[in-house]
């Protein structure tokens, strides 16, 4: 495993090369190095030598991807990519284009996100494994449709909205939480409450339909029949032989989002006021802080590797029959 | 059973941990369960608010716009401020002892009079003398060991590992503020790594400061090349012609030329003092890996410090226990007696002991903690206006009954910017000065009417502009005087637009009658450039735009870009009409005016005037009035310099904002100023009131929960009925029919 692990590694080099690229090609062709400059500089009585001073200081005053004032390898070397780059794949992230430390931001905004994202995973799994299981035990009845029904009217339904409804009937009505907020240790807790409960009703339409497909595809297979002709109950069934063989496809859709979890949810961090990742790579981008775009889709794309690499490995251990080779 | 009992117990301590931490202060009546605060400061003196972008830095020689400015100007002392009350904005001392007074000196050094011809004079000096025993607030830069060494001024990196702010260094010290510490300031503006954003400007006023950067950036890159990223350029050690230090409480500016608006520079935190001692420590190796530099840990003088600096979630502004003192202004405008802003006459500033800013994004949250009584003052977004201000039929806004009941209080006041549509005056069509251009633009001017824009996107926050002077603005007049007679006539005292069928007949004469080119037949065609702001009401906005034009029979082509993209097009000249906007800098009609002058073109020049707008008598004229002093002289000057740009129309005037808040009841009264920034000092609270209308607006309700949890138990019964029936009746058939 070990080896195809390291090979699953090497593997990855390429990619984020190849994502890093892409980064340097859509953020260079939507905005110029002057435009960044202006964009830090401020639009009042900002001068031509004051934009080059900052490209300069900033080491934006480079050719993007090849310097033919330079020979042989410092052709590619003294380039905007190259020296923007190879920090990155020593995870140094270097400064934001205003000036802040990106790692020492990342490690501070990283905890809030989590604190809202684990529980909405685990508490949303939980939430629609059992009720996907309840709809595939009352199959074809009633209650199954109605489940169904339900299910598809709250994915149909808006995130913003949930969110706005939420603050508005617990926050603004009830008055049983903050509005928006955040603090440090326990004092958190009232904080994230409402969001992370918005966040498993938000999820619950459309995770509930996935899993209750698997459990259905599941359910008609032979070692079903062969537990109840056993005697067993229904719930032992599903909860005991179903859950275990249905892990498969489910690991696929949660494994892999687990280390991306401290990335952090846009929406639900910006109407909360939770000081998160989230928004971090969106006010960069409006900022046109290339030095912290870069950064975080870098780090994405590691993040989302190490998530198929875990998925893979979960497959070992929930599926004795996968060997990684 | 071991192991499960220890479970439980585990499961019910965290429970416990969680339901106290909930309901924390439940038992306490007036605690309420949506307070964002902690329960231990319901009774504090602290002022709450939120910002929705945070700050890019805090370094003064940098910060500019309103969200750093907000931070920087409770901190840090310039020489001069401005009045709290008194209207038209006046400049009084703050450091300095008094407002100083220029010396002109001809090319040859020697004296002339104060109104000597502003061609004669070669320099002005000003001399700044500072108030003695001010001391900056307590900071580890300034710290000494008992044989007077600095305690962090050799730190290394390792020494840092477990700094993550100023307050993690155990030692403080502080020092007397000193005339050398204003002129190493205006020093660091032409620092080669601070880059400056009125670095170029003061280039052009202060003596020698173009050279200076020069020398500077010679000696930083040799520095550089030795010592790497963590570079200290001691300014102390190179000497600035244009500033001098004349002994510890003085210090002079020397100006080229005659530039009486410097003074209102010295007024913004860009001339504010800069301690050596801090600069060094904060260019000591590891600290800026740190976050630990000008642009998140000021060192000031002023009323308030920057205790808590997390730009993620919220920044805390602290007293400084060495704060100098200050008291509240005895003397305002007629009027503010009555109003209750002289009541606090005569007392020692700061009232309010800390600012708690928190960042807040959205409109919808910021909004309601303000109604929760969470936040002490809000803006009005367009969201929330039909729901906090009604415009009476006498056209003056009023608070809804809603806020009335709260003790909710309106302030309004007309801000120092005017937004506008400009003709670039190189474009072949648009531009120029024949008499055809002119009648087109001033057709096109009256067609734009922005009393419907004002009514429709503004909710009638703005007063429709006359020239480009906003209302607090030397040079600006109320009335028929003021009014633009290009635009409107004067009815029954007030300004009346002009008719379609006027600007339809100014069309005509232009040779577009009915929209279209009298020779070729033609339809005019014009196109709009405008920065898409992808805001709610964008398309509306551009469709308005579109009907504006028809109504003259012009075909508008909106091409709304990105901003960058807008800019560019801007500074090459490829746009015809275009829509912009200004903020004042200081309360000066020369920073309005100067929009368009000649020499500023935006296109030749790479300055400020948009439309490159060129007119001799007029750039004569500018250059008369912007070394005159306020005064009836003055006043003539601009009246036909705005009856120029009138005639010439190169902008349609658009509109001045007016700007709404609220503020609690429990909050002092209030002053808008939209010049200064300084103003957090002026303001008191009264925490126990506040803290009763919480209580008051906030008691918790329960009872929704309990339906809430009934109608789930209810769901459960036929799932339970079903589950039952599903395990349980087959087999029973199967019994009855075994029987």
């Amino acid at each position: 495993m070990l080896a195809y692990i390291i090979r699953r590694f090497i593997y990855a080099i390429p990619i984020l090369i190849g994502v890093n690229v892409l980064t340097f090609m859509l953020f260079f062709i939507v905005n110029s190095p002057d435009d960044m400059a202006r964009a830090h500089l401020g639009q009042k009585h900002v001068t031509s030598q004051a934009i080059a001073n900052w490209k300069q200081q900033h080491g934006y005053d480079k050719p993007l991807f090849y310097n033919p004032q330079t020979s042989g390898v410092n052709g590619y070397s003294d380039t905007l990519f190259f020296q923007k780059s190879v920090g990155l794949f020593a995870f140094d992230f270097g400064v934001s284009d205003a000036g802040r430390d990106i790692g020492a931001d990342i490690k501070q905004r990283m905890w809030p996100s989590l604190a809202l994202a684990l529980p909405v995973l685990l508490v949303g799994l939980l939430t629609n494994i059992t009720f996907a299981m309840l709809m595939a035990f009352f199959r074809g009845t009633y209650l199954d449709i109605t489940g169904v029904i339900l299910c598809v009217v709250m994915m149909s339904v808006s995130a913003l909205f949930y969110i706005i409804g939420g603050q508005y009937l617990v926050g603004k009505l009830l008055h049983l939480v903050p509005i928006s907020g955040y603090d440090t240790g326990l004092q958190a807790f009232k904080f994230v409450l409402l969001p992370v409960i918005i966040g498993v009703i938000g999820g619950v339409g459309a995770g509930s339909r996935w899993y209750r497909t698997i459990y259905l595809e599941e359910i008609n297979k032979d070692y079903v029949r062969t537990g109840r002709a056993k005697g067993l109950s229904e719930l032992t069934v599903l909860f005991k032989h179903v859950l275990k063989n249905a892990l498969v496809p489910i690991l696929t859709g949660v494994v892999v989002v687990i280390p991306t979890l401290f990335l952090g949810s846009l929406l639900m961090e910006s109407f909360f006021g939770i000081p998160g990742l989230g928004s971090y790579t969106i006010d960069a981008i409006q900022q046109q802080d290339f030095a912290i775009v870069r950064a975080m889709v870098f780090l994405g794309s590691v993040l989302y590797i190490v998530g198929l690499i875990l998925t893979d490995i979960s497959y070992t251990l929930v599926d004795p029959r996968i060997r990684l080779q | 059973m071991f192991n499960l009992k220890h479970r439980a117990h585990g499961c019910v301590l965290v429970a416990i941990l969680i339901l106290s931490v909930f309901l924390s202060g439940c038992g306490d009546k007036d605690q309420t369960l949506n307070n964002p605060y902690r329960a231990k400061d319901k009774h504090a003196n602290i002022y709450y608010s939120a910002f929705a972008e945070r700050p890019k830095t805090l370094d003064p020689a940098r910060s500019y716009t309103s969200n750093e400015t907000l931070f920087t100007s409770q901190i840090y002392e310039p020489p001069l401020q401005y009045h709290y009350l008194k209207r038209p904005y006046t400049l009084v001392p703050l450091t300095a002892t008094q407002v100083p007074q220029p010396i002109y000196l001809d090319a040859n050094g020697k004296v002339l009079p104060e109104d000597a011809p502003a061609n004669k004079i070669a320099t002005s000096v000003y001399e700044i003398k500072i108030k003695p025993d001010i001391f900056y607030q307590p900071h580890p830069a300034f710290a000494k060991d008992e044989r007077g060494n600095y305690v962090y001024h050799k730190l290394k990196i390792d020494d840092l590992a477990e700094i993550d702010t100023l307050s993690d260094f155990k030692r403080q010290g502080t020092r007397r503020l000193l005339a050398e510490d204003y002129v190493y300031q205006i020093k660091r503006l032409a620092h080669p790594e601070l880059q400056s954003p009125i670095f170029g400007l003061m280039s052009k006023h202060i003596v020698g400061m173009q050279a200076y950067a020069q020398v500077l950036r010679e000696y930083y890159d040799e520095q550089r090349k030795q010592h790497g990223e963590d570079t200290y350029l001691d300014l102390r050690a190179y000497d600035l012609a244009g500033v001098e230090v004349v002994d510890a409480n003085t210090y002079r500016i020397k100006i080229k030329g005659k530039y009486p608006q410097i003074l209102y520079w010295l007024a913004m935190p860009f001339f504010a003092p800069i301690p050596w001692e801090a600069d060094y420590f904060y260019s000591q190796p590891g600290m800026q890996a740190n976050n630990i530099s000008f642009d998140w840990f000021p060192v000031g003088t002023g009323p308030y410090m920057l205790s808590e600096n997390n730009p993620n979630r919220r920044m805390v502004l602290s007293r400084n226990p060495n704060y100098h003192g200050d008291t509240y202004p005895t003397q305002g405008e007629e009027g503010d007696a009555a109003q209750g802003l002289l009541q606090r006459a005569g007392q020692s500033l700061p009232f309010i002991d800390s600012y708690v800013f928190s960042l807040e994004k959205e409109t919808i949250p910021r909004w309601n903690k303000f109604l929760q009584g969470y936040y002490d003052q809000s803006a009005i977004s367009s969201d929330s206006f039909e729901q906090s201000v009604k415009v009476g039929s006498d056209g003056q806004a009023h608070l809804t009954p809603e806020m009335r009941d709260k003790g909710i209080r309106l302030n309004t006041s007309t801000g120092t910017a005017t937004y506008y549509y400009g003709f670039n005056m190189l474009d072949e069509v648009v531009g120029g000065n024949s008499a055809r251009a002119r009648l087109l633009r001033r057709a096109i001017s009256i067609a734009l009417d922005q009393e419907e824009y004002i009514s429709i996107f503004l909710n009638g926050r703005g007063i429709p502009a006359q020239g480009p002077l906003p209302p607090g603005i030397f040079g600006y007049r109320e009335g028929e005087a003021g009014a633009n007679a290009q635009v409107y006539e004067w009815h029954n005292d007030k300004a009346q637009r002009k008719t379609l069928a006027q600007a339809k007949q100014l069309l005509a004469q232009a040779g577009y009658p009915d929209g279209r080119d009298a020779k070729t037949g033609e339809p005019l065609v014009l196109n709009y450039d405008t920065p898409a702001s992808s805001g709610p009401d964008d398309k509306a906005r551009l469709e308005w735009m579109r009907k504006q034009f028809d109504k003259l029979g012009i075909q508008l082509n909106v091409r709304a870009t990105q901003y960058n993209r807008f800019q560019e097009k801007m500074r090459s000249g490829n746009a015809q009409i275009f829509s912009w906007g200004w903020l004042a800098d200081y309360p000066d009609p020369e920073n309005f005016l100067f929009l368009l002058y000649g020499p500023n073109g935006k296109v030749k020049f790479g300055g400020e005037n948009a439309s490159n707008y060129t007119n001799k008598k007029f750039d004569r004229l500018f250059e008369k009035m912007r070394s005159m002093p306020n005064g009836p002289q003055r006043q003539a000057v601009i009246d036909e310099m705005l009856e120029l740009v009138r005639y010439d129309a190169p902008w349609v005037w658009g509109f001045h904002p007016q700007n709404f808040s609220l503020t609690h009841a429990w909050l002092s009264p209030t002053k808008p100023n939209e010049i200064a920034n300084n103003t957090l000092k002026y303001l008191a609270l009264a925490p126990k009131q506040r803290a009763k209308a919480r209580a008051l607006w906030n008691s918790p309700i329960f009872w929704p929960l309990g339906v809430g949890f009934g109608i789930f138990v209810l769901a459960l019964v036929p799932v339970g009925i079903r589950y039952w029936r599903k395990e349980h009746r087959p087999l029973r058939k199967k019994k009855l029919g075994g029987s």
